[in-house]
């Protein structure tokens, strides 16, 4: 088995609103444990709102208030050693960023300095992170970085503003892979983009891990673009991973009631059949219902899904999955 | 059968730039389509191909440069803005839920108003029941509604509630821009499948303007194609989208990621390097990343051609180019 790279252990990570003495607590990310390995693209899908997002922000640590770290550990994998960056300082961080670890945000298309060309936003970037470099061996190795990568050279002559978005987004990505960074965080990279971009953006990520041979934690709703990268993929609800396996066990056979809802809701061309989506709301992540977050949408739902929140259950092949269905399941089978 | 509403030859030309410098745009370039009762007809395309603008113009918010939209065999009635017969008979949805309602006002005051506008009602209860009967067709309720403000709402609670609004006047025409595509993944299916119920239980026509093929394949009767103010191809969904003929559909369609891991895309694919050269080309505006690129192409804009069906606006399927295996009928689509 590959190296293990990021480890989360009961994570929690909460929002703490003060407004006026009316404390309101937002749980984004609620008891979660996950392993990301070497060499996989781990996906995470939800839909929006489920806090994906600030999953991210809690593995990048990148915890600014109103977030809270509320309790459990992330640890990273320096050299095989484990190092809880929850404990880290600022400048122990910002080491790790961009060399071992480089984040791209939601809306990066947007992160360039519009007054400067984009050669002058690679040199800012070389120079932070790598010593003794002049301004020309900087310039190389950004040459050298966007032909490797398919990308126009010309493009550091020019300004953002003179690039479309599909294009900017993959200079945002290709600025994340700069340094060889060991774990690459993408927050839904190919939103907002069109289709033939979309795809465009999902080629390059995909050639950038299979030169790296190093791992990507894709976060996007869509699920075809998971489908397409994904080799892992755990779905969010409610700031619980509620399901984890590979991705063609995801789509072949997804276990909890809300997965089920989420593949099949999904129009195929060919097939016109009704597509039903999960009856209800998602919940208010302020204000959650008691036990398992799904029971108000859950046709299958158990007395003790109202009470208590499930464990996750390990199934084969490596799916997991936090539903009490699967516990009936079980002793069903084994008595 | 008379066509519901007809765009007939319809050319919006945006001017940018400054006095020396001037860029003339065709973000909509002699579009013609027309929507038969009880349908849902898709325009599909990515961000700028005009689908939205053709949207504004039916709607009357644009003026357009040339070419008409004809309803009740009326032309250009939308753009005088007393017609109230107009914006009774076709009513619009649009893609931010959260954008459509002031957050300061309740929900409930704009059916009111609607209702006021359109004189729908003679008195209170007869309003609320009209509102009631009209939210229940959505799924909602008129208790659950009232008094309340559009924070209280999901993205998909309001997206519903703006069309049970667009039903207060019993229209017979819904023009839906991008209606899905804010709304949560596990809802989006409960909205596209009203606006089937709709059409099937109410006989109401839908426009839908999306660049998602799968729900427009899923949901639509009849889909067009548009790229750079064009419609490149346009006919039935089962034959435009599961047998493209026009090499932009082809790429559009290959482009969408299957929801099956086993079928992940091996091709390459080429992006355009900007928006406006497109536009602003001569002759097939597809020509710069067309794989089936010819020398005519891009000098002349090829013809709109009819096969079996189908219209195709591209020079592999007009005589001039590679003759396609089928001889090409050169003829105008009968108006039924």
């Amino acid at each position: 088995m590959n190296r293990l790279m990021i480890r989360t252990e009961q994570l929690k990570a909460f929002y703490v609103l003060d407004v006026h003495g009316d404390q309101t607590v937002v749980k984004a990310v609620n008891d979660v444990n996950l392993e990301i390995r070497e060499n996989e693209v781990y996906g995470i899908a939800g839909e929006s709102g489920c806090g994906k997002t600030t999953l991210l922000k809690a593995l990048y640590g990148a915890v600014d208030p109103p977030l809270r770290l509320v309790g459990g550990k992330v640890y990273y994998f320096v050299d095989d050693q484990p190092l809880d960056i929850t404990t880290l300082s600022a400048e122990e961080k910002r080491r790790l960023r961009w060399e071992y670890v480089s984040y791209v945000p939601q809306g990066s298309m947007s992160v360039f300095n519009p007054v400067i060309k984009l050669k002058e936003t690679y040199r800012d970037f070389i120079a932070s992170h790598v010593s003794g470099k002049t301004r020309e061996e900087a310039f190389e190795i950004a040459k050298g970085h966007l032909k490797d990568l398919g990308l126009p050279v010309k493009i550091l002559d020019a300004y953002p503003h003179q690039l479309s978005g599909g294009m900017r987004q993959r200079i945002t990505i290709a600025l994340a892979a700069l340094l060889k960074p060991r774990m690459i965080i993408c927050d839904e990279p190919t939103t907002a983009l069109d289709v033939v971009v979309q795809r465009g953006v999902v080629q390059m990520l995909r050639d950038i891990q299979a030169n790296l041979k190093n791992s990507i934690i894709l976060v996007t709703h869509d699920m075809g673009v998971q489908a397409n990268v994904a080799d892992r993929i755990a779905i969010m609800y409610a700031g619980k991973i509620v399901e984890e396996a590979t991705t063609e066990t995801i789509f072949g056979n997804p276990v909890h009631p809300y997965t089920r809802y989420l593949i099949h809701s999904l129009p195929r061309f060919g097939d016109k059949t009704t597509r039903e989506s999960a009856p209800g709301n998602p919940p208010s992540l302020s204000d959650l219902p008691s036990g398992c977050p799904f029971h108000p949408r859950c046709p299958f739902v158990l007395e003790i899904c109202k009470q208590q929140m499930p464990g996750t259950y390990k199934l084969d092949h490596n799916q997991k999955v936090a539903c009490w269905l699967v516990e009936e399941r079980q002793d069903a089978s084994s008595s | 059968m008379q066509a519901l509403l007809e765009v007939d030859h319809l050319t919006k030309i945006f001017t940018l730039g400054s006095m020396v410098s001037r860029v003339r745009i065709t973000a909509v370039d002699n579009v013609s389509f027309h929507i038969k009762p009880a349908e849902i007809f898709a325009l599909a395309g990515e961000s700028g191909c005009g689908k939205s603008t053709t949207a504004r113009i039916i709607l009357g918010f644009e003026q357009p440069t040339s070419g008409a939209i004809v309803h009740k065999g009326k032309r250009d009635a939308q753009s005088k803005n007393k017609q109230v017969w107009f914006t009774e008979g076709i009513q619009a949805i649009f893609q931010d839920p959260f954008g459509t309602f002031n957050p300061l006002r309740t929900v409930d005051r704009y059916f009111f108003e609607t209702i006021h506008s359109y004189k729908l009602a003679k008195n209170k209860a007869e309003a609320i029941e009209r509102i009631d009967q009209k939210l229940k067709a959505v799924g909602l309720s008129y208790e659950e509604f009232a008094g309340r403000y559009p924070s209280e709402f999901s993205g998909g609670q309001l997206q519903r509630i703006s069309i049970a609004r667009a039903l207060l006047t019993d229209p017979i025409l819904m023009i839906a821009d991008e209606p899905v595509s804010m709304v949560d993944a596990s809802l989006r299916m409960s909205i596209v499948n009203l606006f089937k119920k709709l059409k099937d239980d109410f006989g109401v026509s839908v426009l839908y303007i999306t660049h998602d093929l799968a729900t427009a394949y899923y949901v639509s009767d009849r889909i067009a194609i548009m790229f750079r103010g064009n419609i490149v191809e346009e006919g039935s969904v089962e034959q435009v989208l599961m047998a493209p003929k026009h090499p932009y559909t082809k790429l559009l369609r290959e482009s969408i990621p299957e929801i099956d891991p086993n079928l992940r895309w091996s091709q390459a694919v080429t992006l355009s390097d900007t928006e406006q050269e497109e536009y602003l080309r001569t002759g097939c505006k597809f020509a710069g990343r067309c794989p089936q690129v010819m020398n005519i192409c891009k000098n002349v804009v090829p013809e709109d051609v009819y096969i079996d069906g189908v219209l195709v606006k591209c020079h592999l399927w007009t005589e001039s180019g590679i003759t396609p295996s089928i001889p090409v009928p050169m003829r105008k689509e009968p108006v039924d």
